[in-house]
């Protein structure tokens, strides 16, 4: 798609069955998804791929319930750890207690929640800082893979990692400054 | 970076760290799904309306499907033994 759409635009096309909108709302939330699955709740791989096919599957086929096309990302989270739990509870193999799977799964789903936040701000920066901040830090590529994969100089990926990450600040501190509630 | 930053270049890497990219595998399954319920519809609404069909599901679900040129996913044939096998 040419132009990002909003959650909102994401979820009406697909309810119009717009196949490249439901590719598009598969590859935005995956990697939240996953998240969740593995690092908020240390699923095994095999439960985390059962958690991860199901979330995607309630959410096609109820996708008519949502009440709020924005709150698409909540609810997907939500139904998330949702199975997440019903797998651990399900599971001979992992029985934490209540108190220390709260704690630390609370920790580690906020991170996810503003990792989140991150990712939405670094889709509107430049395709190129996209590309090189993705690949370095979500992608763990080494300076020498990224410079031959993009034909740079090793050192324009270090400044431009750099510069880019500058580039990332300013939008999220640019945008928490406009979306923040009044004093009142 | 300014030292009040609250996203600093570290608390940002380690941010963009936790967002690692889904198996492929398992994000093209998920886009596929439309396709294969799609495909599960058919074969639901083809069982209700042809009952030698049907009797051919709850037989050998698997081989019936053969037959007739059907490749479901893993989880549609798990949909469709929930409705037809194991009678």
């Amino acid at each position: 798609m040419a132009t990002t759409l909003t959650d909102s635009q994401l979820v009406q096309r697909c309810r119009e069955g717009d196949p490249n909108a439901w590719n598009e709302l598969v590859e935005r939330f995956s990697r939240y998804v996953y998240a969740i699955c593995i690092q908020g709740f240390r699923l095994p791989e095999p439960d985390a791929e059962d958690v991860f096919q199901e979330v995607f599957t309630r959410v096609y086929s109820r996708l008519d319930t949502l009440r709020d096309d924005s709150a698409v990302r909540p609810w997907i989270a939500q139904l998330t750890r949702r199975l997440c739990l019903d797998t651990l509870a399900s599971s001979s193999r992992v029985q934490p207690s209540e108190d220390v799977l709260a704690s630390v799964q609370e920790e580690a789903l906020d991170d996810i929640d503003e990792a989140f936040a991150v990712r939405e701000a670094l889709a509107a920066l430049p395709g190129s800082c996209q590309e090189v901040l993705d690949r370095f830090f979500a992608r763990d590529e080494s300076y020498r893979t990224i410079s031959a994969e993009l034909d740079l100089p090793a050192g324009t990926i270090a400044s431009r990692i750099s510069r880019c990450l500058v580039q990332l600040r300013e939008r999220l501190e640019g945008r928490n400054e406009a979306s923040e509630p009044s004093s009142e | 970076m300014s030292g009040g930053s609250r996203y600093d270049e570290e608390r940002l890497g380690v941010l963009l760290r936790r967002l690692t990219p889904a198996p492929p595998g398992w994000v093209q399954a998920a886009q596929e799904l439309p396709a294969s319920r799609r495909s599960l519809d058919e074969i639901v609404a083809r069982a209700e309306a042809d009952l030698a069909f049907r009797a051919a599901l709850v037989g050998d679900l698997e081989a019936a499907l053969a037959q007739e040129g059907y490749e479901p996913d893993v989880r549609a044939i798990a949909e469709l033994r929930e409705r037809y096998g194991d009678r």
